[in-house]
């Protein structure tokens, strides 16, 4: 639901960063998106296809790097992957943990073509 | 062909004017709480009961996101708050830009408590930062016990969590201990009321605990 949104604000971004030249289009946009970062990847790539249509990132390819959810047990020093559904240590049962990754919603990198390659 | 690197947060924006109202928040001594939940989980009703039991012991502002109309501002303006409603038309969430316009409308000098209550909606509002003290989740027992499991996120996020719809327990399929563990699963330092809009059990607990937040003993 909030996909648009956060389209939105993707496409923003990576317009803020293209060079100024006429002819430049952006090829793909990686995304570092955490598994407990509440978006629909489907819903993403379906939103930025569709709000990036007329502009220079027509076409572009949403690369999406999935970051699994891990953790670091405050009571016997292991990080490793957790589950959503349940924060305690997969070693040791303990419950107190700082988050490690995740969350993460971060625009990594674009790939431009420039010039004669732009379409 | 070629790559830049970029390395941004997409909710950035979101999150710098999130930090801006905190600091606003923070001048002014006052305690935002952003409440979130499904629709239909009583929220507006809980918050009626907590104005009722604030009277005249907080001075308190409050902010109403819905996507259509204003009739949870006309609820609470009955109560003689202070009261801004903020009409998303078809937005699934509130964002920290809408708050802080919302927030002009208030005399800030005179508000210590400020309640938030964000657009039904347990997946969306979980991302978005509105620069609150903290988030409020409601659960009603009509929702079944297995909402944290379904909606992790948004009960990690949140601070207190209120089981709400209590007197209804009888009737529902709904088992309370199950609601907290899974809850308490995901988030183990949920501080937890259980509460009754219809009864008004469990609301002079709450409201202690708020306004003992708002205006902690010096």
């Amino acid at each position: 639901m909030h996909e648009l949104s956060i389209a939105q604000n993707i496409v923003d971004i990576v317009l803020e960063h293209l060079p100024k030249e006429e002819h430049v289009s952006v090829r793909s946009v990686g995304l570092r998106l955490g598994a407990m970062a509440g978006v629909v990847p489907d819903s993403l790539e379906f939103c930025f296809g569709a709000i990036t249509q007329g502009t220079k990132l027509q076409g572009a390819v949403l690369v999406i790097d999935h970051v699994p959810l891990t953790a670091h047990c405050n009571s016997c020093g292991t990080d490793g992957a957790i589950e959503p559904t349940l924060f305690a240590c997969p070693a040791c049962g303990g419950t107190s943990l700082a988050v490690l990754s995740g969350r993460e919603m971060h625009v990594s990198d674009i790939e431009i073509a420039e010039g004669e390659e732009a379409r | 062909m070629s790559v830049i690197t970029i390395e941004r947060k997409v909710l950035e924006k979101n999150d710098e004017l999130a930090g801006q109202n905190r600091a606003l928040f923070a001048r002014h001594g006052i305690f935002a709480i952003n409440v979130v939940s499904s629709p239909g989980a009583g929220k507006t009703s809980l918050l009626e009961r907590t104005l009722e039991h604030l009277a005249g012991r907080v001075p308190v502002a409050v902010i109403e996101g819905d996507v259509q109309t204003d009739i949870d501002a006309q609820r609470v303006a009955k109560y003689n708050v202070p009261a801004v409603q903020i009409v998303t038309a078809g937005g699934c969430h509130l964002e920290a830009n809408l708050v802080r316009d919302a927030l002009k409308n208030f005399d800030l000098s005179q508000v210590r408590l400020l309640i938030i209550e964000n657009v039904g909606n347990l997946v969306c509002p979980s991302n978005y930062d509105l620069g609150e003290a903290m988030k409020v989740v409601v659960a009603s027992t009509t929702e079944g016990d297995d909402k944290p499991l379904k909606y992790p996120s948004m009960f990690r996020n949140s601070s207190v969590l209120i089981i709400n719809k209590i007197d209804l327990l009888p009737y529902v399929n709904c088992n309370i201990a199950a609601l907290r563990a899974n809850a308490l699963g995901i988030n183990p330092s949920l501080k937890v009321f259980e509460t009754s809009c219809t009864s008004g059990a469990g609301i002079p607990e709450w409201t202690d605990w708020l306004i003992s937040r708002a205006l902690p003993p010096r």
